[in-house]
């Protein structure tokens, strides 16, 4: 009746059950607030089923921070683990344990931590750049999000009930295949995974079309914001990795579940296939995370130093280069499975042409800097740290370029901190960035400086001690994944180095948490009541903070680059504004059904139950065929209302 | 004579159809990822078409004359679904219920076609376990024949609604939408055609 599934598969031994009460406990302590104060109808009125683009902006970033957390617990304690397990010592966690343990670290922070950040807030600004009221297709949004989120709920679920996979964060075979994993931890990997990389598939499709559909009038290609111009680019790569990462997993699953021979050892399966499979989509990934944190630092640093963008063609074709060439290099990853000379040639030379397109980018955000009036705030903090990481993590993805010089690192600690430099230092500072510089568009005031400072040293200099000995273990001929090594090899002494690094950027997240209360409790102080606190240059700062759920009561004009600023420069007209009536989606609960029916499916795949699998789709198919059917999906807001929200007389 | 519409009715048909032109375009999009998603098993079949594993290859297990069949039926549909969508621009319902019935019952003909070689081979102890070719054929000529049936899903649902509700502008837009993915699935029939039955021959 039930699969695979019984009460063995509660009891995962002491550390886990620690994990299982934090997780118990705190949704307890959610639910109990809520009931407490009677907002469980709030928060389905208002959130759950919205399909307001700024709302769905906001629970992916609530999704993402969460996530953060327990992405950051599962770093310390596989920092914890390698700096105490040496010689006659086996550190607190078994093997077992804490192959489950990096597996899900890299696999949260990628999926679930920066992509849920990404589209956050892509979501909650890129509408409001182009001058938009809403995104192409707002239920399909709602769906997106919905299963993204029943993919984070799955993963998690994985602490509750049964294991977690073992087998690293892109599940390699033959270890992934049956044989050797036989649990349901690879399962869930597959599952979650599918799940919310459906939901980023249909992100991509919808915001790719809104950016080509719904533009201002005015807003030409060449005219548009650079983040707007990266999330393009971003939603491109999407658009093109995903449906090979569904298809990939797919394989694998059939593999699993149905006995098919595509990856297996035996059967005439090719297990190098699947690694060349998922990396052609594993490595576009890396450039849908960074190229909007690029938009980000384009924006941040043109509003800070109260310049236009330096050289804004070049960035833009800097940003296509970068699109193009990220399907070019997949094989990089894996110079030592033995294509041969000439094809690693290729690969390796194709990867250092990135390195151009990319100097290009730091050098034009460095001369927009140059004799611009800089206002030194934490968004500019996050750049210059960023400059300096992500230069020293350029410079060693080049050289591991060399194939020659990646067959001694390849799948060392060197790698490790290599693509941790990149995404720390290119990825999450940038999205720190455009978190702190949009905060007051979301929620209408600015995040305390000064906190903000403390959480950015702690994690520039948490993040050197973590990742700089990593380095050098590498180079000495540290391999990843160690749960053990023996004490004879002196690594003990970075490792502690290492350790006491992933405290530090743990005090910065602290500090972040802190800096969210306190801004919250000073809010009065800190509010922004123009619309524009930065002297912003895009039309996100031409509507009031946060925006009213229409964005733009008058569709802002378009004629140049930098619409807002140009239009600041103008005169004011005198004239009475003449409202228009706004049609709005309604909200509706089939998004949050369907990512139900997605958990269900995915439960009962993982598990093996039979019959509740089907049950599960039918009824997203039910709720899809429901939904169709309902053709009075706007509502109005009329003219005489955006006049009353308007003069502030009613929210 | 029809009167010359009113600005105010021009401004509200170019919504209109720049609200239908905008989801068109997203299912193109869309389109694409799902022909990326065959590209991938494409691959995959390119990769593992010899590895039989010493089990049978393809020229031992396709009939040609029966693949060609379904080529026929197949290609008549995407004609037939044609003349369905052509109907629906000119409102004619009964029309639309006749071609894409027709349709209907051309994609219900080839999918048991389908069905009825699976389970040949299937008995014959040539399943999807008995080698990696075989499980890249069956997944990819599969996944065709689940899209096949889903697009049968899809019209089934038009139907029953044209049939009840008549045609408007927003059922045209949907049955427009359904001849695309039917157009795509015939395409990309061409090629499984081409690559996994023709080229079975070539060893």
């Amino acid at each position: 009746m039930w699969g695979r599934l019984n009460w063995h598969a509660f009891n995962n031994g002491l550390v886990a059950l620690g994990g299982q009460l934090t997780m118990l406990l705190a949704l307890l302590a959610v639910a109990a607030l809520l009931t407490y104060t009677h907002r469980w109808k709030w928060l389905w009125r208002e959130w759950l089923t919205s399909l307001d683009h700024k709302k769905i902006g906001i629970m992916y970033l609530a999704v993402a921070v969460l996530m953060m957390l327990r992405g950051l617990a599962d770093a310390a304690m596989v920092r914890t683990q390698q700096a105490t397990s040496v010689g006659s010592s086996h550190g607190f966690l078994s093997p077992d344990h804490f192959q489950q343990v990096f597996s899900a670290h890299g696999t949260i922070m990628i999926f679930f931590v920066a992509m849920g950040l990404m589209f956050g807030l892509i979501n909650l600004i890129m509408p409001l750049q182009i001058g938009s009221r809403d995104v192409a297709f707002p239920f399909l949004n709602s769906v997106s999000f919905w299963l993204f989120a029943s993919g984070m709920i799955l993963i998690n679920v994985s602490l509750l009930v049964g294991e977690f996979s073992a087998a690293g964060w892109l599940a390699y075979p033959p270890l992934s295949e049956l044989a050797y994993s036989p649990g349901v931890g690879v399962d869930y990997w597959i599952w979650a995974l599918q799940i919310a990389g459906v939901g980023s598939l249909l992100s991509g499709i919808n915001f790719l079309v809104t950016i080509l559909r719904m533009r201002r009038p005015g807003m030409t290609l060449m005219k548009m914001p650079l983040f707007t111009w990266s999330v393009l680019n971003a939603m491109v790569l999407v658009i093109f990795a995903f449906p090979v990462l569904t298809a990939t997993l797919l394989m694998l699953a059939l593999d699993r579940t149905l006995g098919m021979h595509f990856f297996t050892a035996g059967g005439g399966g090719n297990a190098m296939m699947y690694v060349n499979l998922i990396w052609a989509w594993g490595h576009p990934e890396v450039y849908i995370l960074v190229l909007p944190a690029f938009g980000i630092y384009s924006e941040v640093v043109a509003t800070f130093s109260r310049k236009p963008i330096f050289g804004y063609t070049s960035m833009v074709w800097a940003l296509m280069a970068i699109s193009f060439l990220s399907y070019t290099v997949w094989l990089h990853h894996f110079f030592t499975m033995g294509a041969g000379a000439d094809v690693n040639a290729f690969f390796g030379i194709t990867t250092m042409i990135i390195a151009i397109p990319t100097g290009v980018k730091i050098f034009n955000w460095l001369f927009t800097m140059y004799r611009g009036r800089i206002k030194f705030v934490t968004p500019m903090q996050w750049f210059l740290g960023f400059v300096v990481t992500f230069s020293l993590g350029g410079m060693a993805g080049v050289m591991m370029a060399v194939p020659a010089i990646d067959f001694q690192v390849h799948n060392s600690l060197f790698l490790v901190a290599h693509f941790h430099t990149m995404i720390v230092g290119g990825v999450v500072f940038g999205f720190f960035a455009g978190l702190t510089y949009w905060f007051p568009k979301f929620f209408g005031f600015r995040l305390n400086e000064r906190l903000g400072r403390y959480a950015f040293w702690c994690w520039f200099v948490g993040f050197l001690l973590a990742f700089v000995p990593l380095y050098i273990l590498g180079l000495m001929g540290a391999t990843r994944r160690l749960d053990h090594y023996d004490a004879s090899l002196g690594w003990q002494g970075l490792f502690i180095v290492a350790g006491i690094g992933v405290m530090v950027i743990i005090a910065g997240a602290g500090f972040q948490i802190l800096q969210l209360i306190v801004s919250i409790k000073q809010r009065n102080d800190n509010l922004d009541t123009t619309g524009d606190p930065w002297n912003g240059r895009t039309l996100e700062w031409a509507t009031t903070s946060p925006a009213p759920v229409y964005n733009f009561a008058l569709l802002p004009p378009v004629g140049e680059r930098d619409a807002f600023w140009a239009t600041k420069r103008r005169k004011k007209s005198d004239e009475e504004p003449v409202y228009e009536d706004i049609y709005l989606p309604k909200n509706s609960g089939f998004g949050f059904y369907i990512g139900v029916g997605s958990f269900i499916t995915g439960f009962a795949l993982i598990w093996h139950i039979w019959w509740l699998a089907p049950l599960g789709l039918l009824s997203v198919i039910a709720c899809i065929i429901i939904r169709s059917t309902d053709e009075d999906t706007e509502y109005r807001i009329s003219a005489a209302q955006v006049a009353k929200i308007e003069a502030g007389q009613e929210v | 004579m029809t009167k010359p519409l009113t600005t105010d009715e021009l401004a509200a048909v170019t919504e209109q159809q720049a609200a239908a032109a905008k989801t068109i375009f997203g299912f193109w999009v869309y389109l694409m990822t799902d022909c990326v998603l065959f590209a991938t098993l494409f691959a995959t079949f390119a990769v593992l078409r010899n590895n039989t594993f010493g089990g049978p290859a393809g020229n031992e297990l396709f009939s040609l004359p029966f693949v060609l069949i379904e080529t026929l039926v197949l290609l008549t549909s995407s004609f037939t679904v044609g003349l369905g969508v052509l109907a629906a621009r000119r409102r004619d319902r009964n029309q639309v219920l006749l071609f894409f019935g027709i349709t209907m019952l051309l994609g219900i003909f080839f999918l048991t076609m389908e069905l009825t070689e699976f389970h040949k081979l299937y008995v014959e102890g040539n399943s999807w376990r008995r080698s990696g070719f075989l499980s890249a054929f069956f997944t990819l000529v599969g996944t065709h024949g689940l899209h096949i049936a889903s697009g049968l899903l899809w019209m089934a649902i038009m139907m029953l609604r044209t049939a009840r509700h008549g045609l408007t502008d927003l059922s045209i837009k949907r049955l427009t939408m359904l001849s695309m993915f039917w157009h795509f699935l015939d395409i990309i029939w061409i090629f499984i055609f081409t690559v996994v039955y023709l080229m079975a021959g070539v060893v």
